[in-house]
């Protein structure tokens, strides 16, 4: 079946993409620093780009797909504990905040691993910190992948491998010509469509089941429980919700697209508008469609598959041309993760190994066929993968997110703020976090109620503190502070 | 030396933990202290269990709120460039 009422606006939709690609590279080619250009977009975000690119980069198809499609079946207990994630809008920005910029222009950090690099003096931990970026984000990036082109391949009746290749060629084409500042003013656009279509499926869905109190009694009906914090079948403790709150809140300081974001921006203005801003926008999209999810229970009863809850609604409570507009969202929110990985895992590739370690002379000419190339075949392969992903990859997908948090948190925090944070203490923490999330992820999942990533933070927040400590009173340790 | 900027930069990173540590209590007190009853015996407002009304729209709407004051009070408006090339 071929919806072309959604067809249209989603068309529409990628070939303002393309114009944005076309025009920013322009900027790349016209730009006097290639790399702080291709990789950073100049650091001239203003305020309303670094709030929509940071909410954008984090809202991907998990908020828009499968949380609602949970909170369908679990209640508004799985409302409240999205909400953990109201702090990833401030929290983040807050804490790294001026002193992250003014360090990373100091130094001319253009990634994540410069600072780390600059700060600790360790090629351990430039070596670590670019294997698990390219490995864990180069998982989940396939993964966004074949969740766009499930997406396309259900609203459009077109085959998954064709669905596949449009989705590819759409986002390949402006992040490997505009680079960074594609990346941020597409996110622009997408994370617009997406607090849009939250509010209008929001209304609409309200209206189709005759207000907020008829809705409620509905629930009620059904299974009390749908309107208490514990959730369906009660499994939801507080203890257990709590702990969401390093996952998917404050954790999030250490996701390297996220933190890359807060050296980008133009100034101090940029910054506090963008706080603002972004805590708008992220508290409007995860209220909103994980409310949705709930109110949809009695609006559709009986949808057995949670990913087709968002669509299904839509296309049962909207008039075709909002359906499609609405539809857009979470094409929006799967490809601003996608383009955003994409640039971070290639700047990884570019500027931390090749310029460290296989070619540091490289001339001008060298960096910008490299970094081009680089970002279309790492592209290309994630394409070849998505066609038909390997279980490895699948698995590795799961461990990304808090992986990736209980490697770099403690590291980037106590290196900025921390004086006798050192490298034995960073490669130490780094290496007990990845470990230890990896082993509890897949042993013993959520062990003692809590989520699985709550141990391995606290792990390495120890295995930081005390190894640096004593490092400190056994040799001199010539660091380079701020 | 310690840059001048670094202070302000410290204080404001301070009050993002201060701010977390209030949204946080919101978000656990109201849903847990209200919630934790038989959901046929909740209170509502305006349609919603009171719990969720209070931990989710009004105390999301009070954390904005907030965020928007120590944007407008607390937060200082420095250059972010290396001095020297501004002099």
């Amino acid at each position: 079946m071929i919806h072309w009422q959604v067809i249209v606006p989603l068309f529409i939709f990628l070939i303002v993409i393309f114009g944005i690609g076309i025009w920013s590279n322009k900027q790349v080619r016209t730009s006097t620093s290639f790399m702080q250009e291709y990789f950073l977009g100049g650091r001239e975000m203003g305020g309303f780009l670094l709030a929509m690119t940071m909410m954008a980069t984090y809202g991907s198809a998990s908020s828009f797909i499968g949380g609602p499609g949970v909170a369908y079946n679990t209640g508004l207990g799985w409302v409240l504990l999205a909400m953990a994630q109201l702090p990833a809008g401030y929290f983040v920005l807050m804490v790294l905040g001026k002193k992250f910029a003014i360090v990373s222009r100091r130094i001319e950090a253009i990634t994540l691993i410069d600072f780390l690099k600059k700060r600790y003096n360790s090629h351990t931990i430039v070596i670590l910190s670019a294997i698990s970026i390219i490995i864990f984000l180069f998982a989940s990036m396939t993964a966004q992948w074949v969740g766009g082109a499930r997406l396309i391949e259900s609203l459009t009746g077109l085959s998954y491998t064709n669905a596949l290749l449009i989705f590819a060629v759409a986002v390949l084409a402006y992040v490997i010509i505009g680079g960074f500042r594609a990346v941020a003013l597409t996110d622009a656009l997408q994370g617009s469509i997406m607090i849009i279509g939250t509010v209008i499926l929001l209304i609409a869905t309200v209206i189709a089941g005759g207000g907020v109190e008829n809705i409620m009694q509905g629930l009620v009906a059904e299974n009390p429980n749908l309107v208490s914090p514990f959730g369906a079948t009660g499994n939801l403790t507080p203890l257990y919700v709590s702990t969401f709150w390093i996952l998917i809140g404050l954790g999030v300081i250490g996701l390297p697209q996220i933190a890359v974001r807060a050296m980008s921006y133009k100034d101090s203005k940029s910054l506090h508008r963008a706080i603002s801003i972004g805590t708008i926008g992220i508290g409007t999209i995860m209220f909103g469609m994980h409310l949705i999810g709930v109110f949809a229970r009695p609006v559709m009863p009986g949808i057995e598959v949670g990913d087709k809850v968002m669509p299904l609604l839509t296309l049962e409570v909207l008039p075709p041309l909002l359906a499609g507009i609405v539809l857009a969202a979470p094409m929006a929110a799967i490809m601003s993760t996608v383009n955003a990985l994409l640039i971070l895992v290639s700047s990884t590739v570019v500027k931390d190994i090749y310029l460290n370690y296989i070619n540091p002379k490289a001339s001008d000419t060298q960096i910008k066929n490299r970094s081009f190339w680089v970002t279309t075949i790492i592209g290309i392969t994630v394409v070849i993968f998505a066609v038909k992903p390997p279980e490895l990859l699948i698995m590795l997908n799961l461990f990304a997110f808090g992986g990736l948090e209980s490697a770099f948190l403690w590291s980037v925090v106590f290196g900025l703020y921390w004086k006798k944070a050192n490298k034995y203490g960073a490669i130490s923490s780094m290496i007990v976090g990845i470990v230890l999330y990896i082993v509890i992820y897949s042993f013993a999942e959520n062990i003692y109620g809590m989520h699985s990533v709550t141990i391995p933070i606290f792990a390495s927040l120890f295995t930081f503190v005390v190894v640096s400590l004593i490092a400190n009173k056994v040799k001199k340790i010539e660091d380079y502070h701020f | 030396m310690q840059d001048k900027r670094f202070k302000i930069a410290h204080k404001e990173a301070l009050i993002g933990v201060v701010l977390v540590i209030i949204n946080f209590s919101i978000w656990y007190g109201f849903a847990y202290g209200l919630g934790s009853g038989n959901p046929l015996q909740y209170k509502y407002v305006l349609g919603f269990p009171a719990w969720f009304f209070y931990s989710c729209i009004a105390g999301t709407v009070f954390m904005i709120i907030c965020i928007w004051l120590a944007m407008k009070l607390f937060f200082k408006d420095i250059s972010l460039e290396e001095e020297d090339k501004h002099q």
